[in-house]
């Protein structure tokens, strides 16, 4: 079995709403000079097989088909 | 006019757009399941609003890879009119029917309220019985309906007149670039708009602004 992490963020350019409300809420909490905040997902995948390549073109698969939205969103895989 | 509308977990507005179709056309639609593929001879194919999947990873996202849009994939590219309101939209965009992509409201908020709309172009196949620069009344109700595409994509939107309704006044209600509420593909038979035609269709509604639609549609079948 392979474990694997996939993360998803905004591409830069797309406004991300949800980053700046944080953004705000992190700066009335006292946390001065945070800028640049972007929410993204993290998806953890547990791939029934030992064959690392085949795990990589699998899962990338799954970013363009499913994960990710690539009109708006990128994706990176790391195997464990 | 024949007609379909489908069904997925979670959609909620299938009866009002079912009431509007059969009241407007003087037929009720057929009611398809997201697992058929095998899909009835019709005019025209809606995707209603709701909330399928819950709004799951993105809204529309799940909903978009069900059996039944491969079907309405085909449908599509052989000519069938398509048409998605709210969730419907939602669900054309993640299909690839149609370009961009819809983000969260940038007030973060749910808005449930009535806007105006401009006809930006009145020379579709859903927009003939309205004038173009018309601003007609419409309700929304949505919590991702930041309409985005990247500066070429929205260059080619706008230069083609894929662009068919735009937030008027002063309304947007979500952020969308553009004031964008509605898009249609290049060769004009799949339109997606956030608004919902369907719920003012007549005078119990306190309005039928949202009626041209519908009666375009007709027009063009029975012509």
């Amino acid at each position: 079995m392979i474990k694997a992490r996939v993360t998803v963020t905004l591409k830069n350019g797309v406004l991300d709403p949800q980053g700046k409300a944080i953004e705000g809420a992190l700066g009335s909490l006292g946390f001065d000079g945070v800028g640049g905040i972007r929410q993204g997902k993290v998806f953890d995948l547990e791939l029934a097989t030992a064959d690392r390549a085949k795990a990589e073109a699998d899962l990338k698969a799954m970013c363009e088909k499913l994960l990710a939205n690539t009109v708006i969103e990128n994706y990176t895989i790391a195997l464990a | 006019m024949k007609s379909a509308v489908v069904q997925l977990p979670g959609l909620n507005r299938d009866r009002d757009m079912i009431a509007a179709l059969t009241k407007i056309s003087g037929t009720a639609p057929v009611t398809v399941w997201q697992t058929e593929t095998d899909l009835p001879d019709v005019d025209l194919i809606v995707i209603p609003g709701g909330f399928s999947y819950g709004d799951y990873l993105r809204c529309g996202a799940i909903a978009a890879r069900m059996p039944v849009m491969q079907a309405i994939k085909a449908k599509a590219e052989a000519g069938v009119k398509v048409l998605g309101v709210c969730n419907g939209f939602q669900i054309l965009l993640e299909a690839g029917l149609l370009p961009g992509a819809l983000m969260r409201n940038a007030s973060l908020k749910f808005v449930c309220r009535e806007v105006k709309l401009e006809v930006a172009n009145a020379e579709t196949d859903f927009t003939r019985a309205y004038d173009k620069g018309q601003i007609i009344r419409c309700p929304v109700a949505h919590h991702d309906g930041n309409f985005f595409a990247d500066a070429e994509t929205l260059a080619a939107i706008e230069g083609n007149g894929q662009v068919v309704f735009r937030y008027a006044e002063g309304t947007n209600p979500n952020g969308s670039i553009n004031d964008i509420a509605g898009v249609m593909n290049a060769k004009g038979n799949v339109l997606g708009l956030m608004p919902h035609p369907e719920n003012l269709i007549e005078a119990a509604h306190g309005g039928s602004d949202g009626r041209g639609l519908f009666a375009s549609v007709l027009d063009v079948i029975a012509a």
